[in-house]
């Protein structure tokens, strides 16, 4: 039996009027992207951010995200080495003298090429972070923007808007960003422009399918009598009212760039060496997974799943917090 | 209980095995007297897709290898790449080197029982060098210098008024327009090889699909599953099929080296490449099973020396500072750890009939060509006393060339106080900037012979090669080449060509090239020894293991 | 509901025209050529080797033979890289393969994605659903190139259970790998996606009424929340559906299965035109198909909606 989450839910029914104005102010929260600071009292937003600070996992977990973050920006000072720099004794030989120690300075160890590993995990989780929540907030903006229109309008806007959709999914991805990687040349900004335009279909798709179920809601059909403007009513009562599954999508989106990114880093379209990736620091880890460096793996990998896992739990305490229905 | 009847079944399949050796005792010897094993497979991995298994198209090594087992030319190659006899049981030259007549042996067949015959050779030529074929090993003809061949090729005569004639079903009759003293090297080439006229006209393009095929080497192709694997068993009608002993071969597609070797370590393959930089690691750990033999191929930078490339790149000295900071040991010794050799000029250093020309540069420690090349750069006005330099290095995508882009882009840097840029790209993507010569710096290369002999290095960098991506002219260098081309003895030519690439530095040579494999130890017969890697199934055989 | 059926299937041909034309473009502008090769081609060669294809004919020529030799005779042409082979053919050899372990893969991800999210759900905040959450994220987070070679290393190598590799006509040991590899990540985020929606509709009017009235616990998950709490799985089946059959290159690199998802990215970087196009046609219809019957069970499952 599933006990209301937080001890202090109201456990009255719900109703259309109620739902109605909780999807206000965080439509206005949307728009603002979440200055807390504007809204003022015990707003709803105040509640949620009560909720969230209510659950252990999620703090604990924005907790070592702000590590990771730290870690990302500002571990390079702890770093001894360069992270281009080649260490030319221990190029080809650091299964055995490029071993993770203290005393070297080569926290992490060495890499196959003899470069400082600590050093290039810290490059490399930046740019996945960066790579990550670039294509995720676009993804989102776009996504739940475009599939809430086209859901909430229907009719022959729906079905064209979604057409479209279709086409350009139907379009393989691969073979589009090969070529504004080539045609532009290959840049992080290619990158994130080239991530950002693919992830935002399936987030469409998903937001399109919400909204057709929504907009068949009381509180929507009263909007409209009332001669709300659609627009108006999709972005106050239609985008709040996604915000849980979006959140959640979002969550898993950041991690899916992320292994996206690395992906067409597997492919050799990835970010230009000296950079690195998580994503390129995993493959070369794996690569090399038989060779007796098993740490190029581990490292890269635990940064990766302490931030998947980091990530995952902040998404669900956020949802638990923001959605309008679990009160 | 349990223990009693796997005992029991132990002993059982040793008293099969026993008899079954015993009982095949005689005929499991292999070609030393060495004990067979029963089973002779061999299976071994290949890196991708073959673009066609169609002799007179074939344009990869790996589908080569596939040609020389399905098919057989005149000559073949033994196990050090000198040339023997195959469908030709020998051949002759004119005076003047231009008319070569081949005998064909009257026993070899097709695998349909058909005898093979001058005609089919004459046909495979013809077809070949036939623009309607459109096959993008066409220019092989054309190297082969066969009488009006370029008037074949650009459609202006006939493929028949090919210089090639059947003069009875078993003498071939070749007439050249130029001396080639190494034209019987150039038949082992599988667009050589002799193709089933009959079967070709029957089936079009589909010919070469398992059913319709007709071969006539000591293998026919049993099984072909795209991007999956493909089958070849022994042919009996081959004319020495008795002395062929492997029954089947199977070459699996595994695009990734790693898995690839996994597999291998599972017993899943007879063979398989070993990634970069693990070879040390592997021939310590299986010291009977990683083999490392030369390659005829070379490892090198293009530098763009033309006016569309970096302006302190088109200095000479400025080349040459850059030239002497690459520390090739540790490449070789670290990167690729394959028993590969550091190169200081173009030519591989096993190739039949060439020495590598003596140069200072090969006998000095790397510290003096350290302090030499921070000369020579400061000379020149660049460096970190000078004006500032970066170099863009551009490979195409692979672990393997990144490694090296990166160790050599930290020898300038650390040496020099260059700075680089590198810069991968997907092939296709590569070759076209490459071709275009549309990089500031230096780009990858590695060029494979085509055959055994040191032109098939140093024709690429003549002037108007098609693969001389530096954009470099020089007379000189074009004269050396067309007079070795004739030449009795043309080592002191390429040595002095070669001594020019060295001096101007177009390109900058970092190694030679090793095959490196992880073979099963139970394979014998397997040409080590042939610079070229060219491999023929029938050679090898799988002995048993001993006790 | 058959009206709709098929005016979505009438707006199927212009999508996928378009996508013929697009695809057109995009492969003229990028660059290189599906002959360049090493040693580039002497002139005349390559002369001749395009004029066998077509390719000298000028742009709108040759995307207008090619829709009608598809319209007319089904005919995707020829592969420009591999000589003795149609399109049809690769198509024939590779996609029987990629759907094979493709829809075990959809199988397995929903069965135990929507188990996983469900339990998770229910015992929501108990070990249960640590468990569940932790196993979710841990699949999702290892990329399948990560996956891939620790079950080779595992199931081949150490324990010599499952062979590393290959296909053999869809035998079921060398289906087993790629279905795990390739299945997780869809498993683990359709466990995240039933768990949320689950949590929704578990506080929702209608199961507080149902467990008001008191029925089972069971009863009430099985019987009503979990029809409305897998609508956005569906959303996301589409999507994942048509990825699972075509995004598996990593799956075809790492196993060697000769499916479609290796052809596609071999035939990209070679530049076969003639493959690419018919790749591309085959996953715009399937994505089409996909949504399509996706949007129906929608209708199906949520009877509010109509069309």
């Amino acid at each position: 039996m599933t006990e209301p989450r937080n001890p202090g839910t109201d456990t009255r029914d719900i109703d259309h009027i109620e739902s109605e104005k909780h999807g206000e102010p965080q439509a206005e929260i949307l728009d603002a992207t979440g200055e807390l600071g504007e809204v003022k009292g015990r707003s709803l937003w105040a509640d949620a951010r009560m909720r969230f600070f209510r659950n252990k996992a999620a703090v604990f977990s924005l907790g070592v995200l702000g590590l990771v973050m730290l870690f990302a920006f500002f571990g390079g000072f702890l770093a001894q080495y360069d992270p281009a720099q080649v260490d030319f004794s221990l190029m080809g030989a650091n299964a055995y003298r490029g071993v993770p120690s203290i005393e070297t300075g080569h926290y992490f160890g060495t890499d196959v090429d003899g470069r400082d590993l600590y050093a290039r995990t810290v490059i490399g989780t930046r740019i996945s972070l960066l790579v990550g929540i670039v294509g995720a907030l676009v993804a989102v903006i776009v996504g739940t923007l475009y599939g809430a229109t086209a859901g909430y309008v229907g009719g022959r806007t729906d079905q064209i808007m979604m057409r479209i959709v279709d086409v350009l999914m139907s379009i393989p991805f691969m073979f589009v960003l090969i070529l504004m990687l080539v045609i532009f040349g290959r840049s992080i900004l290619m990158l994130f422009i080239g991530i950002g335009l693919i992830s935002w279909l399936d987030m469409a798709r998903i937001a399109r399918g919400q909204t057709l179920s929504i907009k068949n809601k009381e509180f929507v059909e009263a909007a409209v009598a009332t001669g709300v403007s659609s627009w108006r009513i999709i972005l106050r009562h239609v985008v709040p009212n996604l915000l849980g599954i979006v959140i959640v999508y979002a969550t898993l989106l950041v991690p899916g760039m992320i292994i996206f990114e690395s992906f067409i880093s597997y492919l050799g379209l990835g970010i230009q060496e000296p950079m690195t990736s998580l994503g390129a620091l995993i493959n070369l880890g794996t690569a090399q997974m038989n060779n007796g460096t098993l740490w190029m793996l581990l490292f890269p990998l635990a940064f990766f799943l302490v931030l998947l896992f980091a990530l995952f739990f902040v998404g669900d305490g956020l949802r638990d917090a923001l959605d309008p229905k679990d009160r | 209980m349990k223990l009693k009847t796997h005992l029991m079944a132990g002993t059982a399949a040793t008293l099969v095995a026993l008899s079954g050796s015993a009982l095949l005792a005689q005929d499991m010897t292999g070609p030393n007297g060495e004990t067979l094993a029963e089973n002779q497979t061999f299976t071994y991995r290949v890196l991708d897709e073959f673009p066609s298994i169609d002799p007179n198209l074939i344009e990869d090594v790996e589908g080569s290898a596939i040609g020389r087992n399905l098919f057989e030319g005149l000559m073949n190659q033994d196990s050090e790449g000198n040339v023997v006899p195959g469908v030709a049981t020998g051949y002759e030259v004119s005076d003047d080197g231009m008319t070569y007549t081949f005998t064909l042996r009257d026993d070899a067949r097709w695998s349909n029982g058909e005898p093979v015959t001058a005609g089919d050779f004459v046909y495979s030529w013809q077809r070949a060098a036939d623009p309607a074929t459109a096959s993008e090993y066409q220019w092989y003809m054309g190297l082969m210098a066969i009488e009006n061949v370029d008037a074949v090729m650009a459609g202006e005569m006939e493929p028949s008024e090919l210089g090639v004639t059947a003069v009875d079903d078993h003498t071939l009759e070749v007439r050249l327009s130029q001396p080639l003293p190494y034209f019987a090297q150039m038949v082992t080439h599988t667009t050589t090889f002799p193709v089933p006229q009959a079967t070709i006209e029957e089936f079009g393009d589909a010919w070469t699909q398992p059913g319709n095929m007709v071969s006539n080497g000591a293998y026919v192709l049993s099984e072909r599953v795209p991007q999956e694997r493909i089958v070849l068993t022994k042919n009996p009608e081959y004319w020495d099929a008795e002395n062929v002993y492997l029954e089947e071969v199977t070459a699996l597609i595994i695009n990734d080296e790693n898995q690839a070797l996994t597999r291998y370590l599972a017993g899943e393959l007879d063979q398989t490449d070993v990634p970069a930089g693990q070879y040390p690691r592997l021939s310590e750990e299986y010291p009977e099973q990683a083999v490392s033999v030369p390659n005829l191929c070379t490892y090198y930078y293009n530098v763009n020396v033309t006016e569309a490339g970096l302006p302190a790149l088109q200095e000479q000295s400025v080349r040459q500072a850059l030239n002497l900071a690459i520390d090739r040991d540790v490449i070789v010794e670290n990167v690729t750890a394959g028993g590969q050799r550091p190169a200081y000029s173009l030519t591989h250093w096993a190739t039949a009939g060439f020495e590598v020309p003596e140069a200072d540069i090969i006998g000095m420690t790397q510290e003096e060509r350290n302090t030499m090349a921070q000369e020579m750069l400061a000379e020149a006005g660049y460096g970190p006393d000078g004006e500032p330099l970066n170099v863009e290095i551009i490979y195409n995508t692979s672990d393997a060339h990144r490694s090296i882009a990166v160790a050599i882009g930290q020898m300038w840097q650390q040496t020099l106080g260059v700075e680089t840029t590198l810069s991968n790209q997907e092939w296709q993507t590569y070759l076209t900037t490459r071709g275009d010569k549309n990089y500031q710096g230096v780009a990858r290369a590695g060029w494979c012979a085509d055959y055994n002999e040191a032109s098939s290095f140093l024709d690429i960098m003549q002037s108007d090669s098609g693969y001389n991506d530096s954009g470099w002219t020089n007379e000189e260098y074009d004269a050396l080449l067309a007079e070795a081309r004739t030449a009795e003895d043309p080592l002191p030519l390429y040595q002095q060509a070669e001594a020019i690439i060295q001096e101007e530095l177009p390109i900058l040579p970092i190694y030679f090239y090793s095959t490196v494999f992880m073979m099963d130890d139970a394979i014998e017969g397997y040409p080590l020894e042939n610079a070229q890697d060219n491999w023929y199934a029938k050679d090898l055989y799988r002995v048993a293991e001993s006790e | 509901m058959f009206a709709y059926i098929v005016r979505r299937l009438a707006v199927a041909v212009p999508t996928l025209l378009f996508l013929v034309v697009f695809s057109f473009v995009l492969m003229f502008a990028a660059p290189g050529g599906p002959f360049n090769s090493e040693r580039p081609l002497p002139p005349q060669i390559m002369a001749n080797i395009e004029a066998r294809y077509g390719l000298d004919q000028p742009y709108w020529k040759q995307m207008w033979d090619y829709v009608v030799a598809v319209v007319t005779q089904f005919d995707f042409g020829p592969s420009f890289q591999y000589r003795d082979r149609t399109v049809n053919d690769i198509i024939a050899q590779g996609f029987p393969v990629t759907l094979t372990y493709g829809l075990w893969s959809a199988i397995v991800a929903v069965i135990f994605g929507v188990a996983l999210g469900v339990v998770a759900a229910i015992r929501q905040n108990s070990w249960v659903d640590y468990t569940a959450v932790g196993i979710s994220i841990g699949a999702q987070a290892l990329p399948n190139f990560v996956m891939g070679p620790i079950l080779v290393l595992v199931f081949t190598l150490w324990l010599g259970l499952l062979p590393g590799g290959g296909w053999y006509g869809g035998q079921w040991q060398y289906v087993i790998l790629p279905v795990v590899a390739l299945s997780t990540s869809y498993m683990a985020s359709i466990a995240r996606i039933t768990r949320s929606s689950m949590l929704e509709t578990l506080n929702s009017n209608f199961i507080r009424t149902a467990k008001a009235k008191g029925l089972p616990m069971r009863r009430v998950i099985v019987r009503h929340a979990l029809k409305p709490a897998l609508l956005p799985v569906l959303s996301y089946l589409g999507p994942a559906v048509v990825g699972m059959i075509t995004g598996s290159v990593v799956v075809d690199v790492i196993f060697s299965t000769g499916g479609i998802g290796q052809f596609f990215v071999n035939s990209a970087f070679n530049r076969d035109y003639a493959v690419i196009m018919g790749i591309t046609i085959l996953v715009g219809a399937l994505t089409i198909t996909f949504n399509l019957i996706v949007d129906i069970l929608y209708a199906w499952i949520d009877p509010r909606i109509r069309y």
